[in-house]
């Protein structure tokens, strides 16, 4: 079996989890093996959905002690489920609690571990893996010589496809030890706003913007894209009161959504290596020598003050 | 208060990649190496620590003698003890996890500090491995740490905000760009520290679970075009990129 730690959001499977489901079905047909989908929670209510993406199995470890997230309680009841259905592969979504667990659970089952990988296959029986190192510059293949294969997978990276399976639901018991660390609360809590690594557009400004207010202009192009704004590094360090979880880049947030678009941001490495896997890059810069423009798909060189508002209102025109 | 920081020797990140002749590893021609840049906010904040609170910190590297460097450099910023885990480093992150949790294993150590990834490998794993196999609680990623008598509060990134994260001492904490602003050594501190030993053990036996089999370039994006208005931009992305 392969099994996938999936994560629910308001009742609903995360994209970035359901991208993984998918993923696993393929792997699944392409070696002859089933799909098994884990939900571990204190409501898990919407579970059944996994059964569209391709779950033979569904899997709750449900108790009022998972309310919040445990990064050993957890580990320890998707290492218990591995175990307890001979899965021979893990995989998770790279989302902050699927980087956070997967390695515990990696080592409570000696098995070898691959992060946010953006290819996947079986070979001779075991898992293989292709990821970003080096901040993107170079690809890495990995190959696993341990019993059991543990990856997390790139979010917007793998393809979401329907493909009804049974989907049993099986609930199994909660950890009963454990709980070393608890998240106790959540600050600052983005109020309906995807995440920047969900996101299939991101509007990014860098260092050209100025200031702070002017992200403003980067608000008004993303809302008419459906999208979210994220910023540079060059930006959050200015000082203009952007947040650090706003950053796009090596030191910030990992991003492959269909549409970035990078607004007086030059393209320094930095950048670069979190946005690089991105489906189409636009770039508007007002410096034609500008690196980014070498990765852009499409690129204007212009004043970016003019550029972007004329920019919002054809994407508005052309989607009413 | 006994504190470990795990340190690594990554290639700077400017660095530009070559592809060795073995097909599966980096060319080291030319590659200036560096503290791993998130290691440096671990080191940090366990000085800091020292310095407030009184503290015992040992700089641990698992590596070749190249990692002796990065070792020094944290003598020279403070660091009480270093030490070396000889291992050739093959990019297999629960090898190195086991390294460090055998010489870490009844030491005593009250926090074990950790950068969130070693660039480059970016797996982001060794710290949550060697929680689990000391059998401790971690909270990764962290902006801000606070200790209190056998317990921590840690704030973290999490998906949906910062995420206030408490638990038990001793404890593993992975650090993430925020937490500090790391310092730089005084020339005191490098002419103290070329005096100071640098303990060298063998890392156990372990046989890996995951190893790189090939490195390759990205391919090239294909050429862009430049774009002469918002106007056209729009009609491009809407007909030919197909994303609107």
């Amino acid at each position: 079996m392969i099994l996938v730690y999936s994560e629910l959001k308001d009742g609903k499977i995360r994209k970035p989890s359901l991208e993984a489901l998918s993923e696993a079905r393929r792997l699944a047909d392409a070696s002859g093996k089933t799909v098994g989908a884990l939900f571990v929670g204190a409501d898990l209510a919407g579970v059944e959905e996994a059964a569209a993406y391709g779950a033979d199995t569904i899997v709750k470890i449900e108790g009022a002690s998972l309310a919040a997230y445990s990064s050993d309680a957890f580990a320890a009841a998707i290492a218990d489920t591995v175990k307890a259905k001979g899965a021979t592969v893990l995989l998770a979504a790279a989302t902050s609690t699927g980087k956070d667990v997967a390695p515990r659970v990696a080592a409570r089952l000696d098995a070898g571990y691959a992060a946010d990988v953006t290819g996947l296959c079986m070979a001779g029986g075991k898992l293989q893996a292709v990821r970003p190192v080096y901040a993107g510059k170079a690809n890495a293949t990995v190959d696993f010589t341990s019993a059991i294969q543990v990856a997390t997978t790139r979010p917007n990276v793998f393809a979401v496809t329907a493909n009804a399976k049974a989907g049993a639901v099986e609930a199994l018991p909660a950890p009963a030890d454990s709980f070393k660390a608890v998240v106790k609360e959540i600050l600052a809590k983005v109020g309906g706003k995807l995440d920047l690594t969900e996101a299939d557009v991101i509007v990014s400004g860098g260092r050209g913007m100025g200031s702070g207010e002017n992200f403003k202009l980067l608000e008004d192009l993303a809302e008419a894209l459906g999208g979210v704004v994220g910023a540079s590094r060059a930006a959050v360090d200015a000082g203009w009161g952007i947040p650090h979880s706003q950053q796009v880049g090596q030191t910030g947030k990992v991003v492959s959504p269909t549409l970035y678009i990078a607004v007086g941001i030059s393209g320094a490495i930095q950048h670069v290596a979190g946005m690089s896997t991105s489906k189409v890059i636009v770039a508007i810069n007002k410096d034609p020598e500008a690196p980014i423009f070498k990765l852009a798909s499409y690129g204007i060189v212009g004043d970016l003050f003019t550029v972007v508002p004329e920019l919002t209102a054809a994407v508005k025109a052309a989607k009413a | 208060m006994k504190i470990l920081v795990a340190l690594k020797q990554v290639p700077d990140t400017e660095t530009k990649i070559k592809v060795a002749a073995d097909g599966k590893s980096l060319d080291p021609a030319d590659v200036k190496w560096i503290t791993s840049p998130y290691d440096e906010y671990a080191l940090e904040e366990a000085l800091r620590l020292k310095e407030s609170k009184g503290a015992e910190v040992v700089a641990v590297a698992v590596g070749d003698d190249k990692a002796k460097d990065v070792l020094r450099n944290a003598l020279a910023l403070g660091s009480d003890q270093a030490v070396l885990v000889k291992a050739a480093e093959a990019g297999d992150p629960l090898a190195v996890g086991k390294a460090l949790a055998a010489y870490a294993k009844d030491k005593g150590f009250d926090l074990l500090l950790f950068g969130n990834k070693g660039f480059g490998s970016d797996n982001g794993a060794v710290g949550p491995i060697v929680a689990e196999l000391l059998g401790l609680g971690h909270a990764g990623l962290v902006t801000k740490l606070e200790l209190s008598e056998g317990s921590f509060r840690a704030e973290r990134e999490g998906d949906a905000g910062t995420e206030v994260v408490e638990g038990a001492l001793p404890a593993v904490i992975t650090a993430q760009r925020g937490l500090n602003d790391p310092r730089y050594a005084s020339l005191k501190g490098i002419m103290a520290a070329k005096k100071k030993p640098i303990e060298e053990i063998e890392a156990p036996a372990v046989s890996a679970s995951a190893v790189v089999s090939a490195l390759a370039l990205p391919s090239a994006r294909p050429e862009g075009k430049k774009v002469e208005d918002a106007a056209a931009l729009v009609a491009l992305l809407r007909d030919e990129a197909k994303v609107l």
